[in-house]
């Protein structure tokens, strides 16, 4: 197959590489690889994890066909390849939605599993790995597995989160939720106190951070009934702000306008699209940082030390002048099983922040708040964490390490990511 | 109305660009190629999109006849081969497409209505040192849609004759030296509107037909001395 090589980045535009791309269209196609290699599904990952510098990226886009959907069941299978949002506009008619889903639909089946993604809904009912019920994978040597919770669960669990690492996601078949409706049923609590976030709950929450004033807003919300109807939030054509708008001012100024707007409203209802991916209307919102590009910086926090973790590291943004322009704070609930999946009970902090000189020096201190509490970086968005700090986040490293040794001994499944954070060698 | 649309080498990139188009108009397709497991997952995954009927038939132009359909509505032609072997590329987008393409016009003349629609390229428009194997079983090709054109017309029956430039697939992925690469699916959907627009030539994306209104017009005592 041609390759082409070109300088990509994931979503944060840092770090950006050449890699070698090739971009197979069969699923045939896909066959043993001797020199080091990496899917990379919609490139939705923030920093390195579907890059490989000089080196193999496969691109899934085109892998991307639906093979089942039992529309009694609500079971489907399709080619990891397949975007959220192609899936949804064949569901969501259908009356089905996806268990768990993250923040923007232009995302693959396959990141999906690969990075165990969580939902507002993490809380009550896991990540996406739980609602997998099997998964094809096509291994080092080339040949194609199933495994799922109760076959060849060692790899099951390797490759649920493991960033792509255990082999190429072939297929995946996953467990939908029924809905009656395709809009949401949505509440807003204004919360000047972190502490009183757990007051309100539902189906989904999530909350919105001003990290100065460390205040936010609790948005609550859960399918609606087929009664409801659209009342609120019709969909807006998104404009992309210049870079140069986005300064110190200019966030501290949003921040304030959007508490004020926004701990207003209560019980409306919104369609699906604007309450869970209100970023996809902005085409590119990425570039709006500049050249530079910028890190999404998400930890969690064990639950006894969180609202301590986040005060301390919210302490260390302020010192340091630093604003981050979206944040939010979620509350997560157990750990899906998946050996270097990111979510533990407890919450869960992310934070955009524009890239410059002293943005590793920052992140580095978060790290060292982070360890110090027992808590983790989320490798999907992560590009500065060292092997070291890797290692103490991840416990189960050691396990995860164990079992790519047998499926892939000769480390065939690396990514710029998992080269600097040293895994699998 | 829901049409019966039959595609012939429908597991190409732009072929399943077409598949989709006509597939999300509600068109019922029947999809023929070689790699019958391929075909199976393309006719899988239209069916679960669109909520379409879609059958595949194994068909190898080299070999099989052409395949008999009851109340066909369309025919699309994306069979093409580029390669090394002179006959097969003179046979494949020239003869063996004549051959099969004989077969249908026959069919919709005596049912008085249908559309045929053929792949062509624009190599086909001017014959060039670096493909005119290629381009000149083309060029042949689209002559014999130009006079099948003509012919059907009086028998309610359109011809369409395709000129893709560079369309983003396997083929054309990290090929050095190519430009403003069109993607499949908006290919797909220009190609199933030609039938309603009723169009006969189209050049896609719609500026080749000026790039090569420009390369057609160098006069040929110029031209030869040129390397493309």
């Amino acid at each position: 197959m041609r390759t082409k090589t070109s300088e990509i980045s994931g979503w944060g535009r840092y770090p950006v590489q050449s890699c070698n791309l090739m971009r197979p269209e069969k699923y045939a196609d896909l066959h043993a690889y001797t020199d080091s290699c990496i899917a990379r599904g919609q490139g939705r990952s923030y920093g390195d994890a579907s890059l490989n510098h000089d080196h193999a990226v496969i691109l899934t886009e085109k892998l991307n066909r639906f093979i089942r959907f039992d529309q009694k069941t609500g079971i489907i299978t399709a080619e990891a390849g397949l975007a959220l949002i192609d899936l949804l506009t064949v569901i969501v008619p259908a009356g089905w939605f996806v268990p768990v889903t993250p923040g923007t639909q232009f995302v693959s089946l396959g990141g999906c599993v690969a990075a165990d993604v969580h939902g507002k809904n993490h809380h009550r009912v896991g990540s996406f790995g739980q609602h997998a019920l099997n998964l094809k994978l096509i291994l080092a040597d080339g040949s194609h597995i199933t495994c799922s919770p109760s076959e060849n669960t060692e790899i099951f669990f390797a490759t649920v989160g493991g960033m792509g690492l255990t082999g190429i996601i072939g297929e995946v078949t996953l467990q939908l939720i029924p809905i009656k409706s395709q809009f949401m049923a949505v509440q807003h609590h204004a919360v000047t106190d972190l502490a009183e976030m757990g007051i309100y709950d539902d189906d989904y929450s999530v909350t919105w951070l001003d990290t100065e004033r460390e205040r936010g807003i609790v948005m609550t919300a859960h399918h609606a009934d087929g009664s409801l109807k659209l009342n609120a939030d019709k969909n807006k054509t998104g404009l992309r702000p210049p870079s140069f708008l986005l300064n110190h001012y200019s966030i501290r100024l949003f921040n304030y306008l959007y508490f004020q707007k926004n701990s207003r409203k209560s019980n409306f209802s919104s369609d699906y699209k604007p309450y869970f991916y209100p970023l996809d209307k902005i085409t590119d919102w990425n570039k709006m940082y500049g050249k530079q590009g910028f890190v999404q910086y998400q930890c969690v926090f064990p639950k006894q030390a969180a609202l301590i973790g986040i005060h301390e590291i919210l302490k260390i943004m302020k010192k340091n002048n630093t604003v981050s322009f979206l944040s939010v704070l979620k509350r997560l609930g157990k750990s899906s099983g998946g050996l270097l999946s990111f979510p533990m009970e407890g919450l869960t902090l992310a934070m955009d922040i524009a890239f410059n000189s002293s943005t590793l020096k920052l992140l580095k201190e978060f790290d060292q708040i982070v360890l110090a509490h027992q808590g983790r970086v989320y490798l999907a968005k992560d590009a500065c964490l060292s092997p070291e700090s890797f290692r103490a986040m991840y416990p189960q490293y050691e396990k995860f390490a164990e079992i790519k040794h047998k499926i892939d001994p000769q480390n065939i499944f690396s990514s710029s990511l998992s080269k600097r954070l040293q895994i699998g060698n | 109305m829901t049409r019966n649309i039959l595609i012939l080498g429908a597991t190409s990139g732009i072929a399943r660009g077409i598949a989709n188009a006509f597939a999300k108009k509600g068109d019922n397709l029947f999809l023929a190629g070689r790699d019958e497991s391929e075909l199976n997952k393309i006719a899988q995954d239209l069916k679960i999109r669109f909520n379409i009927t879609a059958e595949t038939l194994k068909f190898d132009i080299e070999k099989d006849q052409p395949i008999k359909i009851d109340n066909l509505d369309g025919v699309v032609f994306s069979i093409g081969y580029d390669g090394p072997e002179i006959e097969k590329v003179l046979a494949i987008n020239f003869t063996q497409a004549v051959h099969a393409l004989n077969y249908y016009a026959e069919y919709f003349k005596n049912k008085k209505q249908g559309f045929i629609i053929g792949l062509s390229s624009v190599a086909g428009d001017r014959g060039r040192q670096s493909n005119f194997m290629y381009g000149s079983a083309k060029a042949g090709f689209s002559a014999y849609l130009q006079g099948l054109r003509n012919t059907l017309f009086n028998h309610n029956v359109s011809v369409i004759t395709i000129k893709p430039g560079f369309v983003d697939t396997v083929q054309t992925f990290g090929k050095p030296g190519l430009f403003l690469v069109a993607d499949p699916n908006v290919i797909g959907e220009k190609i199933a509107n030609a039938v309603d627009k009723k169009s006969d030539v189209l050049y896609l994306p719609w500026f080749w037909k000026y790039i090569m209104c420009v390369i057609k017009s160098i006069p040929e005592c110029m031209f030869k001395r040129l390397s493309l």
